[in-house]
């Protein structure tokens, strides 16, 4: 372990702003894309769905 | 014919890949978590301070393994492209279409994390450098292919004219892959190649790979679960997608 506490690690030895900035926006991107792909799936399940009860 | 080639083109039609591609999301979504939950372990508790750049050096964890993603999606979406203008085959055009948001999304990622590892260490967001320049052009190529394909109404046009897009803009991965090479950059060369052992400690390589691993899980699993959804849009009336659509 490299770190001797949590707020050592959390301050990333002054770099806190950029090595945070960086995961954050790679969680936040990836989290996007899963909300964006889940939505557009459901949204065509209820065409889907909505077909059915036409016929 | 010999039988496995028999079998590889049954699945290259929407009706059979849908379920397979159905089942095999979970195992790469499994594998995307455990790599990644390993690699950020490593890469933000294990791995040694760097020498040079103290603990900023750490963005390495995800700039690498983004960038190498993008380019490799890039090269995936190429290589589906000459397989879809050669056969034909609904399937490609399909795959090709459900890489590039996600190609676009570690371009992105890739330029954004550059310009946070820039900064402190540089002194600068951006350069107008070869390699990061060429980075921004795969970047607007991806962007250019989305823009390119939602245009077109017909999805037989809109695959084709894609495909021919994919093709041509396949030219500038190598570019930027040996940017580092051929002109003097600000960027750093490559710190694992294929040619000389890598210049840096054994667990930094081994959360970086943990990473591109998990990155490349990742793609897999979202890739598929987009091609899913590209089936059902483009194929809604037909029998097949009232079958499965519930699965």
């Amino acid at each position: 372990m490299q770190w001797n506490s949590f707020s050592d690690f959390v301050q990333m030895g002054g770099y806190a702003f950029y090595v945070w900035g960086s995961f954050g926006a790679c969680a936040l991107g990836m989290l996007l894309e899963l909300w964006l792909l889940k939505r557009r799936r459901q949204t065509i399940l209820t065409r889907l769905s909505g077909q059915e009860h036409l016929q | 014919m010999s039988r496995s080639l028999v079998n590889w083109f049954k699945y290259a039609s929407p009706a059979s890949f849908y379920p397979l591609a159905g089942r095999m999301i979970p195992y790469f979504a499994a594998a995307a978590a455990v790599l990644g939950l390993a690699g950020l372990w490593i890469g933000l508790l294990v791995a040694p301070t760097d020498a040079q750049q103290g603990e900023g050096y750490r963005i390495i964890f995800v700039h690498v393994p983004a960038s190498w993603m993008s380019m490799f999606v890039y090269c995936v979406m190429a290589f589906w492209s000459a397989l879809g203008l050669a056969f034909k085959t609904r399937l490609s055009g399909m795959m090709t279409a459900a890489l590039a948001p996600t190609g676009a999304l570690f371009a992105f990622l890739s330029l954004w994390t550059g310009a946070l590892w820039g900064k402190p260490m540089w002194g600068a967001w951006w350069v107008w450098d070869a390699r990061l320049t060429s980075q921004l052009i795969l970047f607007f190529l991806y962007l250019g292919f989305i823009a390119l394909q939602s245009s077109i109404d017909d999805p037989r046009r809109a695959d084709k004219a894609g495909a021919l897009l994919a093709l041509v803009g396949v030219i500038n991965v190598p570019i930027i892959y040996f940017s580092v090479q051929w002109w003097n950059t600000l960027h750093q060369g490559a710190s694992v190649s294929m040619t000389k052992a890598p210049s840096m400690a054994h667990t930094m390589l081994a959360g970086m790979l943990l990473m591109a691993l998990a990155f490349w899980a990742y793609t897999i699993a979202v890739a598929l679960a987009r091609v899913r959804c590209i089936m059902l849009e483009r194929e809604l009336s037909s029998e097949w997608v009232k079958r499965n659509a519930t699965e």
